[in-house]
Order: C-alpha cells, then structure tokens, then sequence
C-alpha cells in the first residue's frame, strides 16, 4: 500500500461538519466520547480493517458493552442495521443506524500477547497487540481502569462466520475501501478502540491500515 | 416448581468413580460459588431433563484473570463446547478441561436471564407471597454471588451455559434445542487453575418454555489430579498443547 494513499473521504452528514475527524492509524488506539444522540461513525479507508471497540456508560464505567446480551436480545450473531449495542445491564447503548459493510463480528474477540501464543506460536508474544492498545488507552484515561474492564468487544467489519455444526473461523474480510459503520448514541458513552495490529490472521488482511473517526452533534 | 428429586438414587452408578470430595445438590433456581483447585475435577449432573448451568470462571489466586469467550472459541476454532476443549483466560491460560460431556453441546454466546426478561415472561413474583419459589434470574444470581469476592457488575463477562445447545443458521440467527439435555446428563471438568466457579441454575434465557421451571443439578467434586501428557484436551490442537505449557508454567510439579 503507498504511504501516498489518497483516502476516500465519506460523504458528511448532510450540510453538517463533524465535531470529531480524526484519521487512526493502523495499529493505534483511540479513546473519547460520544454524547447522546450525537452520531459515530467508523470508516474502514483501505478496507478489510479490523477495529476492536468497546463502549463503556461515560459516567458508570461498570456498565459496558456486552456481546452476549447484544447477541441475545437480537437473537442473531452478527451486528448490523438495526442493532441495538446492549451493555451488561441490559440496557440499549447504541443503535447501528447505517452499515455500508453488511455485518460485523462480536465473538472473536480481541488479541493479546498471550492469545497469540496460544492461537500462533510462543515466539508470537512480542507482537503488537489490541490488548496492550486497549490497556494504554484505559492507563491514560483513568487510572482505576484496567484489564478488568475489558469483556468481549466488537469487531466492526471483521468476517468470522458461524456454522451449524457450530464451526468457527476469521475468513477474509466483507468489507472494502470506503465502506463504514454508523452509530446514534442512547447514552453518553465512552469509546474505546484498537485499529487492530494482528498480522497473523484474515482479519486485516495481513495488512493493518488507517480507519477514521467522525463525530456529529446531536440532531 | 417440580419436585426435587432425591440426589441419594441419582448419583452416578459408575463403580470404579473415585470417593467424592464432597456432592452438593442444587435446589432449582439456586447459585453457588466455590473454589477449585488444580487437580480436583467436578461433575455436574441434570437431574432432570432441560436443566441450565450458567457459570463464570476466575483464576482464584488473581480475579482479574477470568474465563474469556472470545479466546476460548477462536483458540479452538469452535462455537460451543464439549468434551476436549478447554476454558481458555484472558492470559492464555487454561482454567478448566471438559473431561467428559454426555450431552455434547454447551452454549457460550448467549448470556444470562436478567430480572426484566424473567418478569414480562412469566410475571412479577416477591420473596413477600412466594417464599423462595420466587423467579430468580441469572444476572441478580451472579451479583449475588461475585459480591462475595468483592466482584460486582464491572466483572459481568460472557459466561457458559452447561447442558443448553443453541444454533447459529446461516444468516446469523439463534435457535434454541429443547433436546439437549436430558435427565442424568452429565459434563465434567478438571481445573487446571485454582479457579473461582460461580453458578446459577436459572433457566437459559433464549428457553422458550411456558412455565418458569429452573432444574435441579447435582455437584460432584474429586481428586483427579492434573492433565496427563496424553490427554484428549492437551491433544486436540497444537493450540492447547500452548495453552496448557502456559498454565503449568504457573505450577511448577
């Protein structure tokens, strides 16, 4: 991929300028907040990125994000249109409001030194990981905030499709250059991502690449 | 609410089964916590048919490390679990084996019951009129317990559901089996950590049936000592070959 990478630049919301237009950088993490009603969107600007997210009750953070509770309440696996963000409360963080990718995963979790030399080889812990990106972001947002705080989290346009025999696999990516994910805010939340590093597996296509950030006003 | 069987004639027929630790027997609805050691193994066994075990799993001697879904599934490649694969942490190790499964299927992806679901299903009930036949539910029942470590809400992560089997068709969606699980089912797991084992056995939450009617389950605890060189779980993939030299660093023989 050239460095030189002109990055397709997503349509602003109507007339209105973002409050929040950051570029991430592959392999990075992101922390900030996104109030009610504002809108997040995600945009995977190379294609087939991986972007690990958890949402957290800005002013709770024992209310998170919780695949379970999101999987259950929808009765379906994969986040799309329509998708109501559950925490382990119950209640509905955000709804994914547009998806120009078509599903997302939120079984496969995030990677770690130590998964990777269960998943890849011992030899594979010094790698970069979403983990450590997750764990620095937390560090430097609020230091009560740690390893504790991090359940099973989105995968947004990661593929790990589902069998019924009950198979499980990270397949190569849906998603393509430019394509994007929306969300509208129920509650002030706090966002966490990694723009996943992981080398070893489809999910970035072996090739980690930028996403960006917008943020729009409420309504 | 059924009757509870009498534990004493369920218990496992097998004559060559090594003397119990200890069994207990869990009224329907009831949770439990307890620890683990490496080396012990424990059987839980449906006394009735339909029974639901939801469980969450921490390494006893660092809490902050607990049973992780996520790592579980892709590290083996899998949806659900049965016998010969493992209960990954979030550190590459391995809090427990399923040693032995007789029902084949044991959901991880859909959670707990929590008290709104259980109350627009099957209505509203107090501990004032309905003594303790009230509708307990799965997320106040784990509260309850990881209270008593000093765990709370913030450590509410993606549990098992033992003796429950629900599939994922192609477009994504859930289809719980109500076949699953018959009486005497049975599954086994061999602790590889010193693991905190919470329980709850609440119905699972995606059961469509009618009546609130959570299942009694039987506990079994013995000495079975730690996973051999050859052993069916450290086998089944290259990946947990890893993931138990990851535990065993831990514990030195």
């Amino acid at each position: 991929m050239s460095a030189s990478f002109d990055h397709p630049r997503p349509a602003v919301l109507g007339p209105r300028v973002p409050v929040h237009d950051e570029v991430v950088p592959a392999g990075a993490p992101w922390i900030g907040s996104v109030l009610r009603g504002q809108v997040l969107r995600i945009v995977d600007l190379e294609g087939n990125q991986a972007v690990d997210t958890l949402f957290y009750n800005a002013h709770d953070t024992d209310e998170h994000y919780s695949a379970v509770d999101t999987i259950r309440a929808q009765g379906n696996i994969y986040l799309t249109t329509g998708t109501y963000l559950r925490s382990n409360l119950g209640a509905s963080m955000l709804t994914i409001t547009e998806d120009t990718c078509g599903r997302h995963d939120t079984l496969g979790g995030a990677c770690s030194a130590e998964s990777n030399t269960v998943r890849y080889a011992l030899g594979k812990r010094h790698m970069h990981s979403c983990r450590d990106n997750f764990l620095l972001a937390l560090a430097g947002y609020d230091h009560r905030l740690g390893k504790r705080d991090l359940p099973s989290n989105i995968n947004f346009f990661m593929n790990v499709p589902v069998t019924g025999d009950g198979s499980l696999r990270f397949e190569d990516g849906i998603s393509a250059p430019g394509r994007y994910v929306q969300l509208g805010a129920q509650m002030d939340v706090l966002v966490l991502i990694s723009n996943c590093p992981q080398l070893n597996n489809p999910c970035n296509a072996y090739n980690p690449t930028p996403i960006q950030i917008l943020i729009w006003a409420a309504g | 609410m059924g009757s509870v069987p009498d534990p004493k004639v369920r218990v496992s027929g097998d004559a060559a089964a090594p003397p119990p630790l200890w069994e207990e027997t869990l009224q329907p609805g009831e949770h439990w916590s307890g620890i683990l050691r490496r080396g012990t193994s424990l059987r839980l066994t449906a006394l009735e048919a339909r029974a639901n075990v939801a469980a969450l799993l921490y390494n006893y001697e660092c809490l902050c490390e607990r049973y992780n879904m996520a790592d579980t599934l892709k590290a083996q490649h899998t949806a659900y679990l049965t016998s010969g694969y493992v209960c990954y942490s979030d550190m590459g190790r391995i809090l427990c084996s399923i040693t032995a499964d007789s029902c084949g299927w044991h959901d991880t992806i859909c959670g707990l019951s929590d008290a709104t679901t259980v109350a627009t299903r099957y209505g509203t009930t107090r501990f004032q009129e309905a003594r303790n036949d009230y509708r307990k539910n799965g997320r106040d029942s784990m509260l309850n317990e990881l209270g008593k470590y000093g765990l709370g809400r913030r450590d509410l992560i993606a549990n098992i559901n033992f003796f429950s089997r629900v599939t994922v068709d192609e477009a994504g969606a859930l289809h719980f089996d109500t076949e699953n699980c018959v009486a005497h089912d049975y599954v086994e797991l061999r602790f590889e950590m010193h693991t905190l084992l919470v329980l709850s056995t609440c119905p699972h939450p995606l059961d469509p049936a009618i009546e609130y009617q959570p299942r009694c389950v039987q506990l079994r605890a013995w000495i079975s000592g730690s996973a051999p060189q050859q052993d069916p779980c450290r086998q089944r993939c290259d990946e947990n070959a890893r993931g138990f030299r990851n535990t065993e660093m831990m514990f030195p023989p």
